[in-house]
Formats: C-alpha cells, sequence, structure tokens
C-alpha cells in the first residue's frame, strides 16, 4: 500500500484545473482563419481531399475538413490554423469558416431546445456507438474522461447500456451494417434525448462521405444537437462542447 | 519456378508472376509451408478481370528476407478445393474470396461470411443472418454480446458457448466497420485522397498505415525516399507503439480494476500522443507522414523536447511498471489466462506483438525491414513463450522500453529536412508492388497492381488483426467468460481494419 501511495504522490496534480482556458501544446490544427489575399481559386478549392473547401465565397467547412493542414502548408498566406480547440456547435452552418472571419464557434443557446438546459445541466450521461469508427475519436472521447481532462467530473459520463443514457455519441461515417444497430440503440434511449454528432466522419461522412458501403439516413430523421469537429476530435473540444450545449444560459 | 522471388518494397512486373494452373497454385503454395515455421501467408486475394478471377498468393519467408508471389486464374463460378482445408493459414484469405466473387469451396471447414462488404457476391444474405455454430443442449447456454459493446469500443459481435461460467467456444463476427475502403482507393485518384483513405484505415495505427502506403507507392512510382522521410516515419513508428501500449496497459488494468495502474498509464500516453501534435499537429498523427515528402520537418529543439520527454516518462513508467508487475492481485489475474500456444499461433497464422508472446519470431522490422530497421539500429525482437494475457502484457513494457531506446538512437543523428515539394508521382505500368511494415499490432500489408496505363487496378489492404482475431477466440477456451474482457484487451485488435 505504501508503495502504491508513492506512486500517487509522485503523480502530483495531473487534471487541467480550467478546461475553458487551457492551452494546448505545439501546432495544433484547429479552428482556421482565411485571409482576404489573392491566390488561384481553382487550385485551392482542388485541392482539398474531402471538398471542404468551397468556391463561390471562399469558405472551409469544418464538418467536411480532415484536418490534413494540406491547404495551409501550399497556401499559407491564404489560410492558417490556429490553435483554438472550441469547435463545437449546436449550428451545422457555424462550422463553415468564411474568408476573413476569425469570429468562434459557439453554441447560440437560443436555438437549444429548452429543457436540455434544466435536465442535463448538472448530470448528463451518454452512450456512444461507433459506426464505422476509425477508433481514433474513440480513443479521444475515451481520453476526455482520463486524469488529465477528466469530464465527469462534470457530471458528464458514458454509460453501458442506452437504457441509462440521456444521449448518444456518435462516430464514424454510419455504415450499412452498423445502421440498424445504431437505430436500435437510439430507440432504446428514453425520451427526452440528444444526438451529438463527433469528428469529421460522424458530421459529413469525411473522406467516405461517396462511399457506397455507407448509409446516412438515421441523420437525416432526427434533429442533430450537437456538432463537434476533429479529425479525431480534441478532449478539450469535446468537453467545452458538450457544458457550452448543456450549460450556457440563454 | 512456380513463384516469383521478391522482397519487400520491391515492385516487378505483374506479367513475371507465374500463372499456374489452380491445381499446381495449391500444391506449390502447402509446399512453401509445410514444416516450416518461419513462412507464413501475408496476403492472398482475389482480382476480378472481364470474364474470370486472378488470385493471388503471398508467401513471406522470415529466414531469407524474401516473399514468394504466385497467381492462378479462376472462372468465376468455379467450386475448387481449398487450401484451408490442409492449412488454417488461409481460412479468412479463402473466405473473403468466396465472400466477394462467389468461387465456392467444397472441402472449406468454415465457409462463412466475412464481413458483408457492400460490393459482395450474394447480396440475399444481410449482416443480421450470420450462421453461428450453435450447439443444442440442457447444459449448454449461449451469451451474445454487441454489435455495441459497453464501453467506447468499435462494433463486432462475440458469440459465446459456455458451460456455467467457463467458455467452451467463442465466434466472433465482424463486418459492421465496413466503408469500402479498397473500393474507395481505386475510385479517389488524387494521392492526397488516397494518403487520406490510407491513415483512416485504423486511426489507432495512423502511422503504420501511411507508411505502408507510402512506401509502397513510392517504390511503384520509381521514387527514391531521402534519410529525412525514412527518419520521420521510423521514429513515428515507435512513437505510436511506445503510445498504443502505454494505452493498452492503462485498458488493462481497468478491466482488472486497478484504478492506480489505470489513471497512470492513461496519463503517460498522453506527453507522446501531444508531441505529435507538437510535431505535427495531430495526437494521432494524421497528416503526418506523406509519399514524397513531409510537411513538418523534424528540428533540434523538437529533438530535444522528446528527450526531456523520456526522462519524465520513463521515471514514472518505471515505478509503475514495478508496482503494476509485481502485485501478487495483478498476476493472479494475468498469468495463465488466455493462452495461445505457439503450435496454435502458427497454425493460425499469427503476426504482430501477439504472435510474439507464444513464441513465434514475428516481426517485420527484423524478417523484413524497411525505412533506418538495420540502418540505424539492429532490431532484435523480443520474444514471450508463454502465450498468455501475462506474456503479451509484459511485452508491452519491453517493447515499450526497446522503442524509446530506438528513438534515442534515431536522435542522436538528425538529418537534414527539405522544403516540402509536390512530386508529379506516375505508377509504372503493368506492376505489383507489396509493402510490409510492422505497425505496433503487427504485420501491415499493402499490394496494389495497375494496369497497362499506369492507374490503380486493384489495392489490397491487410492489417494484422486480420490474422489475430481467430487468436482470441481460441484463447478464451475453458476460461472464465468474466475473464473475456482482459483477454480481448490483451490482444487488442482492430474492427475497422478487418473490415476496411
Amino acid at each position: 500500500m505504501f508503495d502504491n501511495l508513492k506512486i500517487v504522490w509522485h503523480q502530483g496534480k495531473q487534471f487541467i484545473p480550467d478546461v475553458t482556458t487551457e492551452q494546448v501544446p505545439g501546432i495544433f490544427r484547429g479552428r482556421p482563419i482565411i485571409t482576404n489575399e489573392k491566390v488561384d481559386e481553382e487550385a485551392f478549392v482542388e485541392l482539398c481531399p474531402t471538398k471542404a473547401i468551397g468556391s463561390s465565397s471562399i469558405c472551409i467547412d469544418l464538418g467536411k475538413c480532415t484536418f490534413c493542414g494540406e491547404c495551409a502548408v501550399q497556401f499559407p498566406n491564404k489560410i492558417k490554423f490556429t490553435t483554438d480547440y472550441k469547435l463545437s456547435t449546436n449550428i451545422r452552418e457555424r462550422l463553415v469558416i468564411y474568408e476573413g472571419n476569425d469570429k468562434p464557434i459557439e453554441v447560440d443557446p437560443t436555438t437549444v431546445r429548452k429543457e436540455i438546459h434544466r435536465i442535463f445541466g448538472h448530470s448528463l450521461k451518454l452512450r456512444q456507438v461507433s459506426a464505422g469508427g476509425d477508433n481514433s475519436c474513440e480513443w479521444e472521447l475515451t481520453a476526455s474522461n482520463n486524469v488529465q481532462f477528466d469530464m465527469s467530473r462534470f457530471g458528464i459520463d458514458f454509460v453501458a447500456s442506452p437504457r441509462h443514457a440521456d444521449g448518444i455519441v456518435i462516430t464514424g461515417p454510419i455504415t450499412q451494417n452498423m445502421a440498424e444497430p445504431l437505430e436500435r440503440c437510439y430507440n432504446a434511449i428514453p425520451e427526452p434525448k440528444i444526438i451529438i454528432l463527433a469528428g469529421t466522419d460522424a458530421i459529413s461522412g469525411g473522406i467516405f462521405a461517396d462511399s457506397a458501403a455507407i448509409d446516412r439516413s438515421f441523420l437525416s430523421k432526427y434533429h442533430i444537437d450537437l456538432y463537434i469537429a476533429g479529425n479525431p476530435v480534441h478532449p478539450l473540444t469535446i468537453i467545452n462542447g458538450i457544458l457550452d450545449f448543456t450549460r450556457k444560459k440563454r | 519456378m512456380n513463384y516469383l522471388e521478391m522482397y519487400n518494397n520491391q515492385t516487378v512486373s505483374i506479367n513475371d508472376i507465374p500463372k499456374l494452373k489452380y491445381v499446381e497454385f495449391m500444391e506449390s503454395n502447402l509446399q512453401l509451408l509445410k514444416n516450416k515455421p518461419e513462412r507464413h501467408c501475408v496476403n492472398y486475394f482475389g482480382v476480378k478481370n472481364e470474364n474470370n478471377i486472378t488470385v493471388y498468393c503471398c508467401i513471406a519467408d522470415d529466414n531469407k528476407h524474401q516473399l514468394y508471389i504466385s497467381s492462378s486464374i479462376l472462372a468465376s463460378d468455379a467450386t475448387l478445393s481449398s487450401l484451408t482445408a490442409q492449412n488454417h493459414n488461409f481460412e479468412k484469405f479463402e473466405r473473403e474470396i468466396h465472400e466477394n466473387f462467389g468461387i465456392a469451396y467444397f472441402d472449406h471447414p468454415w465457409l462463412k461470411p466475412f464481413r458483408f462488404s457492400h460490393n459482395r457476391s450474394d447480396k440475399n444474405i444481410s449482416i443480421a443472418d450470420y450462421p453461428f455454430y450453435s450447439t443444442e443442449s440442457e447444459e449448454l447456454h449461449e451469451v451474445g454480446v454487441g454489435p455495441i459493446h459497453a464501453g467506447i469500443i468499435e462494433p463486432g459481435h462475440f458469440r459465446f458457448i459456455c458451460n456455467g461460467e467457463q467458455i467452451l467456444h467463442l465466434e466472433i463476427q465482424l463486418g459492421y466497420q465496413h466503408r469500402g475502403v479498397e473500393q474507395l482507393f481505386l475510385h479517389k485518384t488524387k494521392l492526397l485522397e488516397r494518403a487520406t483513405l490510407a491513415e483512416n484505415i485504423a486511426g489507432d495505427t495512423t502511422v503504420g498505415h501511411t507508411t505502408t502506403f507510402s512506401n509502397l507507392w513510392e517504390s511503384l512510382c520509381d521514387f527514391t525516399p531521402d534519410h529525412s522521410l525514412q527518419f520521420s516515419r521510423t521514429l513515428a513508428l515507435e512513437l505510436e507503439r511506445i503510445a498504443i501500449h502505454t494505452g493498452d496497459l492503462a485498458a488493462i488494468c481497468a478491466d482488472i480494476a486497478y484504478q492506480l495502474g489505470n489513471s497512470v498509464y492513461g496519463r503517460l500516453r498522453t506527453p507522446i500522443v501531444n508531441f505529435f501534435q507538437e510535431w505535427g499537429g495531430n495526437r494521432f498523427a494524421k497528416g503526418l507522414i506523406r509519399p514524397g515528402k513531409i510537411n513538418f520537418p523534424f528540428t533540434p529543439e523538437l529533438a530535444q523536447r522528446l528527450s526531456d520527454i523520456f526522462i519524465a516518462y520513463e521515471r514514472d513508467f518505471n515505478e509503475m511498471s514495478e508496482q503494476f508487475f509485481s502485485l501478487p492481485s495483478v498476476l493472479s489475474r494475468l498469468e495463465k489466462t488466455g493462452i495461445v500456444t505457439s503450435d496454435e499461433a502458427l497454425e493460425i497464422g499469427m503476426v504482430g506483438i501477439a504472435a510474439r508472446s507464444s513464441g513465434l519470431v514475428r516481426d517485420i522490422r527484423y524478417s523484413h525491414p524497411n525505412n533506418l530497421y538495420i540502418k540505424s539500429f539492429m532490431h532484435k525482437p523480443k520474444i514471450k513463450i508463454q502465450g498468455d494475457v501475462f506474456s503479451r502484457v509484459k511485452l508491452r513494457e519491453e517493447e515499450i522500453h526497446q522503442s524509446i531506446f530506438y528513438c534515442k538512437k534515431l536522435l542522436e543523428n538528425i538529418p537534414e529536412f527539405k522544403k516540402p515539394e509536390n512530386i508529379p508521382f506516375s505508377p509504372g505500368s503493368n506492376k505489383f508492388t507489396l509493402a510490409l511494415t510492422e505497425g505496433w499490432r503487427g504485420e501491415i500489408c499493402h499490394c496494389a497492381i495497375t494496369d497497362e496505363n499506369g492507374n490503380l487496378k486493384n489495392y489490397k489492404i491487410k492489417d494484422p488483426s486480420h490474422h489475430n482475431w481467430m487468436a482470441l477466440a481460441q484463447s478464451v477456451r475453458n476460461n472464465e467468460i468474466s475473464d473475456f474482457p482482459v483477454c480481448n484487451k490483451s490482444f487488442n485488435l482492430s474492427y475497422c481494419g478487418h473490415d476496411l
């Protein structure tokens, strides 16, 4: 037992005191900024592997972006990725960043269903379903509950059964073979319930968007409550997104 | 000669691969493997032609560091004798050929659906109709788990047949994660699209799969990567191994309810993945490894950072591991649990860390080295012989030490990095390339075939999980069902890597 205590002592305090203001190390690719600089538009748009860059008015859709950073390497004066990891919103259009726009991505509390704040504001139990996810978002969802990010300090946990859950977190582009299990899992969750899409693959299908092996009809049937962008989603993006969604005052 | 001899990452003309009659093809490949523990099948797959199907079989010889490639042309409606009936190495491969092309095998012992791919030949059967092995008994009961599991993991269905608490049989049904990766490789023609696909094959093995793809693509396009690219790939492969092995140790601790180990190993993974972020902007090294270039040069400052990280990591890791591997309550859960004997491992054709835990010397870094393995250091695989959960867990701890040693060795000599530039790659026509890489989980194999215009005709991916799922099913026999999670975690296999 003393050996265990010694280890605990040596570990010290590992948790991040304030997850809303923490700085991430290094060159994390978070919310991008597109400048008004003139570039070869066609080449800029054509470069993106997932067609995330739009052309009519230059923009980048973080729901489609794989955050590979190739555009920032080839057009360093046109686009650069900041370390702003707050990439979650309840409004899909807010994930589209336009030329010259340097505003944070936020949850709009006025469009969040009324009961969310009251019912889930202090405790939220989630069921995770990987529907073709590549196991990177899954690792990060797990990491958001490790001793450093410690999401459960806010009463947010992942549970084993949909019957115990208040909502579902979907990762992956949703394969044909997972379409039915996903729907059954969702139906097993008691009302009221929420749907969260975590990661590029879940939000838009990502690089798999035009694969014949995926079936995204589930998403058109139900209201999506929260989009968490990233490839994979960063634990701080997850925690801040869920906190803003359930606790931000109107 | 019944086969073509080639080396890892070599490109050959497709016409140089001998085309044998099926009977000879079968005989030759079975003979190659007979009583040769140093050989195993790394890939066996079919390619659809206009009227028929060509199958390619790739056997690796670890002692001679060679690969033996042979092929055979089959009629689309053929009914054949299976290789699996005589050697179980081919079991999954033949099921895949059967599912994709409708080739029938009259003596295959386990000819069941493989992954229910969207382009399967028989669309009448769906994933809900999988024919599980079952038994009529008043004493035995069945336990079904999945496809959605209790934790935050990928989907797959496990069906146990138990006598009380004891598992008699486990059957694993996969396919839920099938995204059509191999077909997308042909549809998407831009290099960046394909590199993105490669990094999404299995997100926990981003470096492993992107390195394999990059090595393959460069060989196919006759491009020689410079020292800085080789350096980056080797270093990233070893860092990925450290990160995931550490995370696996945390997960093992969680499964045996050792909270302290779970917390400490769990948090020790963070500095390693954060280092990937400092180097390339992504905790899983997505965007880091690309054919022909690297967008993120490795600077001396980064080297200093990594050295500092290792000092702090090793201090805590050693203290934790010393405690973990001496606790009787830990050892009693891990030792003699989930045993795969070396005979079984050989029969299954196991690869990677799981094979090395069962006494097989299978390690691509040693047998078919690529990148800087050999050039910068001689890799000698660490081997355990017991084949139980303890061996697989202990080997992870030892491999972490080994990988840190290799990383430090690499840091002694940091190459000059060039400004990234886009190489105009053009693949040769009528070529065959095979690339093997030792990812943290085991041997990754990619094969590419081009047509007469140099376009990709076929892209075949094999994750190490392809071989090892059967080993998991074997390992839990006669164990208590409560030990299944710890057995499962000790393999930590990929669902999406298998389902593609």
